[in-house]
């Protein structure tokens, strides 16, 4: 049995200009201590989806319209706020994009990683501090001790994020849930923080489900990924295969517009047009517009996951027909 | 820290040198002097008042002379209030405008925070929309109608509270209310302000993502940084409150410090008018350093820089 199992999950944005698809059923399950990837461009709902799950979309305007996400017996989207929160921060943890914002400026680290400990367990003060000395200890933060009393002000970037992974780590969670966790770093920095999540993940047995929109960081963490494009996913594969046999068009255009791709001063390529506008119901796949092989029978299909091969599933109705 | 409130104290001084210049020179190119009135006086004893209170040295000296007696402390003798110095005058009446200001601080305070932090958890519901419409009639009403409105109603009508007075504290009720009023509105509106943008920051969404009570996410997390906007308007406001209201001195009839600075401004009373602008001058100096204190106490960030 799945550790997380997602069923037809959609999430809409009721704007002022219309109703945002952001995320327009999707499912996907993760297995204990596997890596999952979701990898998509700005804006494609990788991170509502994840957020939906917790329960930390904005609504109004955002709405979780249907679908299902069991976990643990519980079914994260239909139960109570009080049993989502036992769940949050303890079972289930998530580190954000931007460490410079995602950490409280006015609260001293060591208030800030204490506090799941304090929240869900009771913790006592002391038992916390030691705990929290030890946790900062293991994401790489040696004089632990000392910085508890600091504030994120005074860290940069790098060990920002290794205190918030400290802090999404401590109450030891199943899952934990890293949302562009890379991003705002530099690129050296970059590496330190996944092996470090990486090295964790091991020693700790927990799920991660990994979310970016850098090819690279899927290539070297993640066991097995999730193309999504537009709210959908458009190709699930194991990490080999995605990059080995990509089997629908978005994905091997992706890969060709990877700078890697292209020899040295040669025109990199790019996507032809835009994503489409998610305030508009998209009938059929919502590829086809950007689509070279796009049929017209593309345009009205029911845009479902099917296997193409063992482990490999896409969406695209011709790679499904075995026309391409 | 030490040495940042000590500079800033030293920097209090030219300031409040520049308002008594202005204030002393403003005052004087007024028409009329303290010694102006209906009945008329014979030169004479107009002539002995203005050597007795050194009117009739030449400005300069006067305005030196003014000077050495405020580097003692001394505010100098009230030229209306016969036998009166005016330190003695504003010791009367600060106690009263300290203690009604203080009152009215605690309303404000209590019903603007709590309006604005309940608008701010609900945006664009009932819930925002009553208390916030509830502080722009705060606003809009002005102290001079809604004090004997509340005469009206609490006194006259239910007779619960006294109508008039200063004794006991069933007296300060109603001018406490009424001064506090317009305040509490404004730091209805800030405090909702500065939460609203507050709870949009990521880190309240982690402070979410890590499984807290919203209790915990609005008074624990966000509260310091939402109520920074709060903070600032504090200093003034609380200068503004203490150094007494006379508008409100007059319709409860409270002797505190408002009515005395008015007074003074029709009666041409000028040592009282300089002795009162510099009371209120450093008030609002005091406050402000304060406030500056308060945020960086509240603001971790704000430490290192200049402090």
């Amino acid at each position: 049995m799945p550790l997380l199992d997602v069923e037809n999950l959609r999430t809409y944005f009721h704007t002022r200009n219309g109703i945002v698809r952001a995320v327009d059923g999707v499912s996907f399950s993760v297995e204990k201590g596997e890596t999952l990837g979701i990898v998509g461009e700005s804006g494609s709902g990788k991170s509502v989806c994840v957020y939906s799950l917790l329960g930390l979309i904005p609504s109004p305007p955002g709405r979780i319209e249907s679908g299902a996400a069991h976990f643990d017996g519980s079914d994260l989207l239909r139960c109570t706020p009080e049993e989502l929160r036992a769940v949050r921060g303890k079972r289930i943890s998530m580190i954000f994009q931007d460490p410079m914002t995602a950490l409280n400026p006015y609260m001293t680290i060591g208030d800030q990683v204490t506090e799941p400990l304090r929240v869900h367990e009771g913790c006592p003060k002391m038992e916390a501090r030691t705990r929290a000395i030890e946790m900062l200890q293991s994401v790489g933060i040696v004089d632990g001790a000392e910085r508890l009393r600091d504030y994120p002000h005074q860290f940069s970037g790098g060990m920002r994020q290794r205190v918030m992974i400290a802090m999404a780590l401590i109450g030891g969670p199943e899952l934990l849930i890293a949302d562009e966790p890379t991003t705002a770093l530099d690129v050296t920095v970059q590496a330190q923080i996944l092996d470090l999540i990486n090295n964790l993940q091991q020693s700790l047995g927990m799920a991660v489900i990994l979310i970016t929109h850098d090819l690279g960081v899927i290539a070297s963490t993640c066991d097995r990924v999730l193309v999504m494009y537009a709210g959908r996913f458009l190709e699930s594969a194991t990490v080999h295969d995605l990059f080995q046999t990509p089997r629908h068009p978005y994905t091997e255009a992706l890969m060709a517009s990877r700078p890697s791709a292209h020899a040295k001063g040669e025109t990199l390529y790019t996507i032809p047009g835009l994503p489409p506008d998610l305030s508009t119901e998209i009938a059929g796949c919502p590829f086809a517009e950007r689509c070279r092989h796009a049929v017209d029978g593309c345009r009205e299909c029911e845009l479902t996951l099917e296997d193409v091969a063992p482990g490999h599933q896409s969406a695209c109705l011709r790679v499904q027909a075995g026309e391409l | 820290m030490t040495r940042f409130l000590v500079r800033r104290v030293l920097g209090i001084v030219p300031v409040l040198l520049v308002i008594v210049t202005l204030v002393f020179f403003m005052i004087r190119l007024a028409p009329g002097g303290p010694f102006d009135s209906e009945r008329r006086v014979s030169p004479e004893i107009i002539k002995n008042l203005e050597a007795y209170y050194n009117l009739d040295a030449p400005l300069h000296r006067q305005y030196l002379a003014y000077l050495a007696q405020l580097a003692r402390g001394d505010l100098g003798p009230s030229f209306k209030s016969a036998g009166w110095s005016v330190n003695e005058l504003i010791g009367l009446g600060f106690p009263v405008s300290l203690e009604l200001g203080f009152y009215a601080l605690l309303v404000a305070l209590s019903i603007g925070l709590a309006a604005g932090i309940t608008a701010a958890r609900r945006p664009n519901t009932l819930q925002d929309y009553a208390p916030m419409s509830f502080a722009m009639l705060g606003i809009c009403i002005p102290n001079f109608v809604l004090g004997p409105l509340l005469v009206l109603v609490f006194s006259l009508w239910l007779g619960w509270l006294p109508v008039a007075g200063w004794e006991g504290i069933e007296y300060k009720i109603l001018p406490a209310i009424t001064l506090g009023a317009s305040y509490a509105a404004y730091i209805a509106r800030l405090s909702r302000g500065g939460m609203l943008e507050i709870l949009t920051q990521d880190f309240v969404r982690t402070a979410r993502a890590k499984g807290l009570s919203e209790t915990r996410v609005v008074f624990v997390h966000a509260l310091r940084g939402g109520l920074q906007p709060v903070v600032s308007f504090l200093g003034p406001a609380a200068a503004g409150l203490l150094s007494g209201s006379f508008v409100i001195e007059t319709v409860f009839q409270v002797p505190g410090l408002g009515r005395l600075f008015v007074q003074a401004a029709f009666n041409r009373d000028y040592t009282m008018i300089l002795g009162t602008v510099l009371f209120f001058a450093t008030l609002i100096l005091l406050f402000n350093l304060l406030v500056d204190v308060a945020q960086a106490w509240l603001d971790p960030r704000l430490r290192n820089q200049g402090v």
